[in-house]
């Protein structure tokens, strides 16, 4: 071997290198993949939170129901006409912060103004949109508790959270949205399913 | 254009003034220096060289893959098996994360055995390198230890009953064996408590046991310098610079000369999982698909290939106790060769044919003496079992007559190297 | 250099040969090979569809999920809930049995094991064999005997497709006819099933297919990315190579 001529090729060298290097850390990225997807929900944790299916047959009027849904309790209330009648009373609509529903979460089909399917049922995601407690049911107007301006809806106990028989959130309390609505339709009239969505003609 | 031009230099400066504020409060760089690239490494290593840097790779897949099967599995007697079938097929890719630590255990060994063989070719245990072998043969125990636990984790049959068999080894131990072996179950069979608490030996104690026993094993390395094929101190012929004449920087040139290493054992290392997880039953055993089932020992009850050349030596005598006892010599005879061996020379290159003789006879006897242990011990593999643990134990107890006697070559002053 | 090959060699027997040397070490010696291949949907179909009709009555598979089946046997979900599912469970549940335990262990005196890892904790060829190795027996409860697993306390699900048979031994004329005196000839049809032998061993591969491809559902895709990840390392390998010998053309 003539030593001389065999010069250090800097260019040749530089690429390799940098070629390498790319092609180890695409690797390496690649491998991560897997580890990173691993933390996705299992198919266990996709079984248990599969859609859940709910008879409404036995649900009185004026009544709620509470089913769980991926750990989360759903509530189902069936409203009465008089309830019904409040919602777009401006009274109640004027103490809203956000009466449209247009900053909250819920899906596009019940962003009316009842917020539901079917007017006559409310279903929500029992979550106060504050720190996550779980709002507590207080359907009868001039509450003790909550005065006697007090028009019916949901009472959040944590941190005085209060929202309207469509579960939107009054002025002058700390949760920012409306309670929110999950995805949901009705198999038939008495059975309705949480979870997937309905489909909008 | 020109601004992008211009703010280059800048930017360059603020994260070499960062580099450095760190490097003043911490001294990485001379870290990096003292164990990269300025630590002079013999240029004349070969192939037998790779095994180092692939056993702390394999390491590193061991606890990643680890951590994140820690995730998903279940330590107790009830959920343990349904754990690790939940993870082989709920969660996602957690297949391929479970089939790399399970390929990555008997990887280990594989590579660690080659490594330890390259020690015992090149005299890299002689002095001045004994701490080194010494830290590295309790890597050797931490790792049988952690494999031995480990493999009780998915609750299978085997599981069950090689953890049944190895535990009841202690009670080979006169007078306390029995109540020792109680105290390690924490139970009166291997149980839910027994499998709690080699879950905790796995996943926490040995793991960092290895990890600074590893620390250890380069540290003293990096303290005495590399061996290499030729077994010369290359400390001896120093050039103008102070350098090793025959000495190269690790880095860049074993970093790169590694990564081929690492490439080709990644290629091994992924058919294995991709295409023969289970290694016709050598690397994850039939048996162990059944769970655990304490009425029913599986037909044929065999550890896992890396321990059946001791496993075999214990089945060869007929004596529970000095079988036991033979069986641990044989594991722990490695420590003592720093001193077992006489020869004036490191390495098999210059050493005699006796030494080269006994060398073979020993690789031959360890890889048989595997084989028979994953047979059934009949009447013929029995007695072939017991000539070949009888040239296993010649090879360390006779070395230091054969190895004083064996006529030796003269060593040269400078390592053999062709350049390419 | 002669060391050098030698230690070679051993690193070869060491790493790959081992494995190899005694593969042949599970289960016994006559089995017959299965010949499965869990790449034919059709065949893994047919297959479940037998599992679901014969074996899931006593059997479980319990870590198979029916959502699952239907992504990996290219069926819809609503194929699925048609044709395998029939008790009531939902597509994201895993194949239970209606058997309770307490009946199981009061008419077969023993649980019916969970069928998820049968194939790979006996082997296909095991499990092929097994079924086609009942033969009529009147010293057992059952009727019938199998010769794989002799004294099995499962009965003859399949009698109807097979028929039974009776085993045929030389050479033994003796009263006692103890097994060890006996050499195993062969099996005879003595009633025949509405299958001929042909359909009849199809009907078990099939089955057994499909218990090899719940045994580890992820082989299918493990072997096709197993490529993907080897083509990718060969390139790595190449701009390892080349850069290696780059820098080491310093080394003098």
């Amino acid at each position: 071997m003539s030593a001389e001529p065999e010069q250090i090729d800097g260019g040749r060298r530089h690429f390799l290198l940098v070629a390498t290097t790319v092609t180890g850390l695409a690797g390496a990225a690649a491998t991560a993949v897997p580890f990173l997807a691993s933390w996705k929900p299992s198919a266990r944790a996709q079984a248990l939170g599969a859609p859940v299916e709910q008879d409404i047959s036995k649900l009185e009027p004026g009544a709620v129901l509470k089913v769980n849904w991926r750990g989360q309790a759903i509530y189902i209330v069936r409203r009465t006409p008089e309830m019904l009648a409040t919602l777009a009373t401006p009274e109640i609509v004027n103490r809203l912060r956000d009466p449209n529903s247009e900053e909250s979460e819920q899906p596009e089909y019940t962003k009316n103004d009842t917020r539901a399917l079917k007017p006559e049922y409310l279903v929500l995601v029992g979550v106060c949109t504050h720190l996550g407690c779980a709002p507590l049911d207080r359907f009868q107007p001039q509450d003790a508790e909550l005065g006697a301006d007090w028009p019916g809806g949901f009472y959040c106990p944590c941190h005085g959270s209060k929202f309207d028989l469509a579960g939107r959130v009054f002025k002058d309390v700390p949760a920012p949205t409306n309670l929110r609505v999950p995805p949901y339709r009705f198999m038939n009239d008495t059975l309705v399913q949480i979870g997937v969505d309905a489909e909008v003609a | 254009m020109s601004a992008t031009m211009e703010s280059q230099p800048a930017r360059r400066g603020r994260m070499a003034a960062l580099a450095e504020w760190a490097d003043s409060r911490l001294g990485y760089s001379r870290f990096l220096k003292a164990h990269a690239s300025e630590y002079y490494a013999p240029k004349n290593f070969n192939f037998w060289y790779y095994f180092g840097s692939l056993a702390l790779l394999v390491l590193v897949i061991q606890i990643i893959t680890g951590i994140f099967l820690t995730m998903n599995y279940k330590p107790s007697a009830e959920d343990a098996f349904a754990s690790v079938e939940y993870i082989m097929r709920d969660v996602e890719w957690g297949w391929l994360i479970r089939y790399m630590h399970s390929t990555g255990a008997s990887a280990f060994f594989v590579v660690v055995y080659l490594h330890m063989f390259r020690g015992l070719m090149y005299g890299s245990y002689k002095n001045p390198r004994e701490l080194v072998w010494i830290f590295g043969m309790l890597i050797y125990l931490a790792l049988m230890a952690e494999a031995f636990f480990g493999y009780l984790l998915p609750w299978g049959n085997m599981s069950y009953w090689g953890a049944q068999v190895i535990v009841s080894l202690f009670g080979a131990i006169p007078g306390i064996g029995e109540s020792l072996v109680e105290w390690i179950r924490g139970d009166y069979y291997i149980s839910d408590i027994t499998l709690n608490r080699f879950f905790a030996l796995h996943v926490v104690a040995l793991p960092l046991a290895l990890v600074f026993l590893v620390i250890a094993h380069i540290l003293a390395l990096h303290e005495v310098g590399s061996n290499n094929p030729d077994g010369i101190e290359i400390k001896k012929v120093k050039g103008p610079d102070g350098h090793p004449v025959d000495g190269i920087p690790f880095h860049p040139y074993y970093t790169v000369k590694d990564l081929v290493g690492t490439v080709v054992f990644l290629a091994l290392f992924t058919s294995v999982i991709f295409f023969a997880p289970e290694m016709g039953g050598y690397f994850l055993e039939h048996a162990n698909f059944e769970p655990a089932n304490a009425l029913q020992t599986p037909e044929h009850i065999a550890p896992v290939w890396y321990f059946t050349p001791f496993y075999a030596i214990l089945r060869a005598v007929p004596n529970k106790l000095l079988g036991v006892v033979l069986m641990g010599l044989a594991v722990v005879a490695f420590v003592f060769l720093p001193w077992l061996d006489r020869a004036k020379v490191k390495s098999i290159r210059y050493r005699g044919w006796i030494s080269k003789a006994f060398l073979i006879a020993f690789a031959i006897s360890f890889i048989a003496l595997g084989y028979l242990g994953l047979q059934p011990a009949t009447t013929a593999y029995t007695n072939a079992a017991r000539v070949f643990a009888v040239i296993y134990f010649a090879f360390f107890f006779l070395m230091p007559w054969y190895s004083a006697i064996d006529k030796t070559k003269p060593v040269p002053d400078r390592v053999t190297y062709h350049a390419h | 250099m002669h060391i050098k090959n030698t230690a070679l060699a051993i690193v070869s027997i060491v790493a790959f040969g081992l494995p190899a040397i005694g593969a042949a070490a599970s289960a016994g010696g006559h089995l017959q090979p299965a010949n499965t291949d869990v790449a034919n949907t059709a065949s893994l179909q047919r297959g479940a569809r037998n599992f679901m009709n014969y074996c899931s009555g006593c059997h479980s598979a319990r870590y198979v999920r029916y959502s699952r089946l239907a992504a990996d046997l290219g069926l819809t979900e609503a194929q699925v809930i048609e044709n395998l599912m029939f008790s009531g469970d939902r597509i994201h549940d895993t194949i239970q049995t209606s058997l309770r335990p307490e009946d199981a262990a009061r008419w077969f005196g023993t649980t019916p094991p969970d069928l998820t890892l049968i194939a790979r904790s006996r082997g296909t060829d095991y499990v092929y064999t097994f079924l086609k190795s009942f033969y009529l027996d009147p010293k057992r409860p059952t009727g019938v005997n199998n010769l794989v697993l002799p004294g099995t306390s499962m009965p003859h699900v399949l009698w109807e497709l097979q028929g039974y048979q009776a085993a045929v031994y030389d050479g033994q004329s003796d009263a006692a006819n103890e097994t060890v005196h006996k050499q195993f000839k062969g099996f005879e049809l003595v009633q025949p099933g509405l299958l001929s032998a042909d359909e009849y061993d199809r009907f078990v591969r099939d089955t057994v297919t499909f218990l090899d491809y719940i045994g580890e559902p992820m082989q299918l895709k493990r072997v096709s990315l197993g490529f993907q990840v080897l083509g990718f390392l060969f390139v790595f390998f190449l701009l390892a190579f080349l850069l290696k010998k780059e820098y080491w053309k310093d080394v003098k």
